[in-house]
């Protein structure tokens, strides 16, 4: 008997056709979804991960995220995206992905013969 | 204890610093019963903000009755030493949280009052007034906002959420009308805030598709010190510790 099993890393969460989210429909119907909080702090330019907030809809997540990321003044910024349309890498393919870089150092500019003038690099 | 009798401006200090607290002190029993983590911590967060107006309305207080009664007040005797009838918080604040229907309707309608008198007071000839208003109104923007949202959402939800809600307006309306009554000690003409905040509660009710009750009976009283049966245990709970080892600090 050929038993499908799907397995969902972080963030890939399907938004239907699947066993596991049929035999919970019950639950997770009460649930709110699920999203990703990015922050931007005072000094930073990129907004980074900050954590995960449960919200029925894009402005309550960012009200959610306010008050549960930023209230020790850590940022000036917030971007919230729903947790599901997030696709992770798979752990299984990092030889594929990061093992070829390791060996290839002339990707650094270290090799640069820097002239005296230059500080602070 | 005697009843502490203040001048003018006093009780009305004491007035916005009692209405803060006692409204933190209702909300703050959501503490670790929100409906979900998230939301626990939001109303936990505007809990603090308004115990913060409270401090610096009740510092200001005792610094105003210290320079004209020779008397030794601080926030904290203010708070934790006074009794119900010295109490002039109003009433929409101590009233018990039933649901989180009641509860968001509470905050709308409060923050949003607040927040018209916050901006009056801006303007006030009192400078620290002045400067405690303008810093708390950015935190009163926020109340409104989150508590107008809250109202939208269960308001246009679903049936059940729709009829607690309902019963919410029902039970808190006639608790409105005192903020805009006037005692002689107020430093400004409250019913001058009425129409601007009648304007954003029937906008935000309109887009919630809830009606705005008309011409009914409002209370009043707690400005004066004339209480719901509310309040005093609100206070034996809130003042439990003062009252029973006097003077105790962590």
């Amino acid at each position: 008997m050929n038993i499908n099993i799907r397995k969902f890393y972080y963030g890939d969460i399907p938004e239907e056709n699947n066993v596991t989210s049929l035999s919970q429909n019950s639950k997770t119907e009460k649930e709110w979804p699920l999203w990703e909080v990015f922050i931007r702090s005072k000094q930073g330019l990129d907004h980074k991960h900050a954590g995960s907030v449960h919200a029925a809809d894009a402005q309550m997540a960012i009200e959610n995220a306010r008050d549960v990321y930023t209230r020790r003044q850590e940022g000036i910024s917030i971007w919230v995206v729903e947790s599901k349309h997030i696709h992770a890498s798979n752990p299984e393919d990092a030889d594929m992905f990061y093992e070829p870089a390791s060996d290839k150092v002339y990707r650094h500019p270290t090799f640069y013969d820097l002239p005296d003038e230059i500080k602070h690099m | 204890m005697s009843t502490m009798h203040f001048s003018k401006n006093i009780n009305n200090v004491l007035h916005l610093a009692d209405s803060a607290l006692i409204l933190a002190q209702r909300n703050s029993e959501w503490c670790a019963h929100g409906p979900i983590l998230e939301q626990d911590i939001a109303i936990t967060n505007i809990t603090l903000d308004l115990i913060g107006q409270a401090r610096n309305f009740y510092q200001y207080a005792a610094s105003l009755i210290n320079s004209t009664n020779q008397k030794n007040e601080t926030e904290d005797t203010l708070a934790y030493l006074r009794t119900e009838r010295e109490f002039l918080n109003l009433l929409i604040c101590e009233l018990p949280n039933v649901d989180w229907a009641h509860t968001v309707v509470r905050q709308f309608l409060f923050s949003s009052f607040q927040q018209q008198l916050f901006l009056a007071l801006q303007e006030n000839t009192d400078d620290a007034i002045q400067a405690i208003a303008t810093k708390s109104i950015k935190e009163t923007n926020y109340h409104v906002k989150w508590s107008a949202e809250w109202v939208i959402r269960l308001g246009d939800g679903t049936l059940e959420s729709r009829e607690r809600t309902l019963n919410a307006i029902e039970a808190l309306w006639p608790y409105t009308g005192e903020f805009f009554t006037n005692e002689p000690t107020d430093m400004m003409d409250v019913s001058l805030l009425k129409k601007a905040w009648l304007d954003k509660i029937t906008n935000v009710f309109l887009e919630a598709s809830l009606s705005v009750p008309e011409n009914i009976f409002m209370h009043s009283g707690g400005k004066k010190g004339v209480h719901t049966e509310h309040l005093g245990f609100i206070l034996s709970e809130m003042q439990y510790l003062q009252r029973m080892y006097p003077g105790a600090q962590w």
